[in-house]
Formats: structure tokens, sequence, C-alpha cells
């Protein structure tokens, strides 16, 4: 039943106008980067056409060691992007409850929040043991601001009506913490994770063309560097699909975790 | 029935004592017995609100005292925190958008520990049901109309069987025929279950229509400047709004308060100038 329902909806979403015009822009797109790369049009004429880049595409998926940097990447991002939620949203949380600890963590944060992920790249290989670890904390770092800044937003934001309506209807403390201000805050969780996740593709591209050994930002960087041009467009599209694939995750976990809130 | 009885004795509410000092509440008195249903009535901004925050014991007084059957839940020197026995009903509703109607009905008596979340809900949907809301419990809040979380807001506060309900303006933007619902809505569930209500609002049809006395309040300073019996039996239909006894009482009630509405009007025009 859900499932036939689901079919026809997913036909629907399929063949709509919105998936045409989508699928028109994206044809037209290539089509004229295709033939300004053939008839060396200015600045289209030094990129590889599309062609090549399927072609070498095609040589390249076969390969397990592309697949491995694939891999390489996402392990890097999830593991730096979930220590960011573990860290930042628990604390995101205590400054938005206790007005002490955001006198206290405040200004140390707004310190440190200008300085770019990157340019953490050098203290974070003296200090770290592996090239391996202080990537994982680079991309902590570009996950970690953004999340902690929108729980506190999120929290702080709270309409006062639910809370005096939680207190008038006899909550202790911890009520108003567990069923009130945490559901409350959710949509801005993972608005603060979905933010996070698009710096922390940023993040792993850059460490990795610094410092990798693999991943998807050292695949390109190789290329660049072993001359195999349409190899470079390659992983551009590899990275910008693993980012797309990424932030449709997080959407979803949020969709199913906060069942509530209404599509914009 | 014999509990409830709020007392609101010579209170005062300055904002900002050491600033600007603006006197919100200005020694006011009025006693309402156990079960009354006690619209307020009176200008915007007159201070009515604060008066109702101090009831619920969102904030403290300046001076006076509030009661309710005899002890003292509000003083200057003592605010006793908010809790199930006052519950409040917001102007703009604050139905938990997060939990579905029935958690949102069983929330009071979960975190009062008084039930089981099971018996809550199970409750809750018995509650529901009487009042005419059947079959609206597992829907969130922004799947229902205004009209309906209102309603679904009433059943959240009655399910705690308060002492008190506190409504502040709750059907407020809501549109003429919705808005004759939700309060038809209220008197049945009041005919059911007869708390002590302190209701505000500044629809004058709405407060004789619901009210046993319908107090008229001053321009800010909040004082009280009028009180009148309206004397209808219960339950009340639409119907006496047809009456001539009705039309007696708007006349007197519009008096009343056009002349506060006129003198709050005057007031903000100095302000300006």
């Amino acid at each position: 039943m859900t499932a036939s329902i689901n079919l026809r909806k997913l036909r629907k979403r399929l063949f709509s106008k919105t998936t045409f015009r989508g699928a028109v822009a994206i044809t037209l797109v290539f089509a004229g980067w295709e033939l300004g790369s053939r008839f060396k049009m200015p600045i289209l004429g030094s990129i590889p056409p599309p062609s090549d880049v399927l072609s070498v595409l095609h040589r390249i998926t076969a390969d397990g060691r592309f697949w491995h940097h694939w891999l390489a990447s996402f392990q890097r991002i999830f593991m730096g992007f979930i220590a960011a939620q573990l860290v930042g949203i628990p604390l995101g949380l205590a400054m938005a409850m206790s007005l002490a600890t955001r006198r206290f963590l405040f200004p140390i944060l707004e310190i440190l929040r200008p300085i770019p992920p990157l340019a953490w790249v050098p203290t974070a290989i003296i200090f770290w043991p592996t090239t391996e670890s202080s990537i994982a904390f680079v991309i902590f770092l570009g996950a970690f601001f953004t999340v902690v800044l929108n729980v506190i937003g999120g929290a702080r934001s709270i309409d006062q009506r639910y809370v005096r309506a939680a207190l008038s209807l006899g909550s202790r403390r911890r009520d108003i913490f567990w069923k009130i201000v945490l559901p409350a805050t959710l949509p801005s969780i993972f608005i603060g994770m979905a933010v996070g996740m698009g710096i922390t593709w940023e993040v792993v591209v850059a460490a990795e063309m610094i410092a990798g050994k693999s991943g998807l930002g050292y695949f390109t960087w190789a290329s660049y560097v072993g001359g195999n041009y349409p190899q470079i467009i390659v992983g551009m599209l590899s990275i910008g699909i693993a980012g797309y694939v990424s932030s449709g995750l997080i959407r979803a976990v949020g969709k199913i975790a906060t069942p509530w809130q209404r599509p914009l | 029935m014999a509990t409830g009885a709020l007392g609101i004795h010579g209170v005062s509410k300055v904002y900002d004592p050491d600033g600007a000092r603006v006197l919100a509440v200005d020694n006011c008195t009025l006693d309402i017995a156990a079960g009354e249903f006690c619209v307020v009535v009176g200008p915007s901004g007159c201070g009515k609100t604060t008066l109702l925050n101090a009831a619920a014991g969102f904030h403290d007084i300046t001076a006076g005292e509030i009661t309710l059957d005899g002890r003292v839940i509000c003083s200057p020197r003592h605010t006793q925190p908010p809790g199930a026995e006052r519950i409040v009903v917001f102007q703009n509703g604050a139905l938990f958008p997060w939990m579905t109607v029935q958690d949102n009905v069983a929330y009071g008596p979960v975190v009062q520990g008084k039930l089981s979340n099971a018996e809550a809900r199970r409750q809750g949907d018995e509650l529901l049901r009487e009042l005419g809301l059947a079959g609206v419990g597992d829907r969130y809040p922004a799947d229902l109309s205004s009209g309906m979380r209102r309603r679904v807001e009433i059943a959240r506060a009655l399910i705690n069987d308060p002492k008190v309900l506190l409504l502040d303006e709750p059907f407020r933007a809501m549109d003429a025929l919705t808005k004759g619902v939700a309060q038809e809505f209220l008197l049945q569930a009041y005919d059911r279950m007869p708390k002590t209500v302190f209701f505000i609002t500044h629809d004058l049809e709405e407060a004789l229509f619901l009210a046993d006395r319908v107090v008229v309040m001053t321009t800010r300073p909040c004082r009280v400047k009028e009180i009148l019996t309206v004397d209808f039996e219960r339950p009340r239909s639409f119907r006496v709004r047809a009456s001539r006894r009705y039309l007696e009482l708007k006349t007197a009630v519009f008096d009343a308060v056009h002349e506060e509405a006129t003198r709050a009007f005057e007031a903000g025009e100095r302000e300006l100038a």
C-alpha cells in the first residue's frame, strides 16, 4: 500500500516540470561546455571537453583506487563531523541554558572562530601524532563553530510562551530542557549541521591537497600534478556529488527527527 | 467546586522601579469566587496581563498580595513559582509544535508525575472525545485550524484539573465564526467542569457572553473601574445575545470601557506630542 503510493509519488516527481527544467539546464551546460572546449573558445578551450572526462570517468570507475579516495574522504568527514556534533551540540546547549557558561566561554569562542580552519593545518600537523588525526582535527574545527553558534542561536530564540506554558503545566527544570528546549532547538541543530557539512567538504579537500596521501582532494591535486586534466574534472565533480549526497543525508535525517516541521 | 477562590488585594506593580518607574497596576483589588467565570476588560496595555502574569507566578508584584483559597501566592516578598493549579492559556497559543495533540494534552500529568505516559494518553483521549475533539490526537498542532488548536489547548489545561484557569485573550485574532465556536466550546467545558476563570479580552460581546461578572479596568495604571454582574442562566446559548437584558448590559459596559479607551487614546496622543 505505502510502497505503491511512494512509487506513484516518485513517478510524479520524476516526470514533473521541475525535473524536466533541471534536466534541460544540466544538458545545456554540458552541451555548451563540449562545444566551447572543442572549438577552442576563450577560457573553455583550455578545459578538457566532457566527452573526454566521461571516457576517463568510465575507465577510472573500474579502478578500485578511485573508490578508495571516495571512502577516505568520507571517513575523514564523518569522523571530524560527528566529533564536532558530539562536542558542539552539548556545548552550545550548555551555553544557551547557563549565562555563566556563556559569559565564560563566549570570548574564547569568538577569538578562535574567525581563524579559518586551514590556518590550523600547520599547528595541527605539529600537535597531532599522525597526518590522519591532524586532518580530522581541522575538519572538526570546520564544523564545530557553526554547530555551536547555531545551537546557541536556536536555543536562545525559543518563544518564551512555550517555556511559560510548560512551567504553568508543572514542568521541572529537566523537563524544560528535555521536552521543550531540546526539541525546539532541533531544527536549528539540523540547519547548523547542513551548513557545517558544506564547510567540512571545503576543509577536507584543502587539507588533503596540503597533507593527504588519499582522498578526493588528494586525487584532484595529484591529477593536476600528473597533468591528467580530464581527471581533475572527474575529481571536482566527485567532490560536488559527495557534498550533495552528504547534505542530502543530513536533510533526510533532519526530516525524520523533526516530523512536525512543514517543508518550506 | 469549593476551591479556587482568587483574591487580588491592593496589588501594585511598578516596572523598572529604579529607572523610568512605570506604574502598570495601581492598588487593584478584586475578589473572584471559587468557580466564578470572571472576565476582565480594559484598554490595550492597561496592565491586565501584568495582573494575570503575577497570578500565574511569572513575575512579582510591588505591593499587595494575591491569594488562592486564602493562601498567599504572590506578594512583594514571595512569588510562588508557576504550577499546574493555575494554568495559563496564552494570546497566541502555546501548544508545543513538536508534540502531537495527544502528547500535548498528556504533557501536564506526565511531567507532574501524576500519571504514567500510557494512562495520561488514555485519559487525554477520553477528555478530547468528551470535548468533541476525537480523532485529532495523532496530528501535530500545525495541521489544525486556529480554532481547533485553541480548543486543544483548553483541553490540555483542563486535564490537570487546575483550580484556576488564566486565559489571556485566548480567542484574539480569530475570525468571528471561529471565535463563536471557540467560545461555545469554552462554555461547554466550563459547564462540565466549573473552574475559577480569569479571562482577559478586548471583546465586549465575548465578555458578556462568557462571564458571571465583567470587570472593567481603567487605563494605565490599572485599577478596577466598574464591575457588572451578568445574570444569564447557564448553560448559555448564543441566543442570549438577542435578549433585552444583553443590550442593557452591553450599553453599560460599553459606556465604561469607552470612557477609558478615550482616556488611553488621549494619553497616547500626549506621549507622542
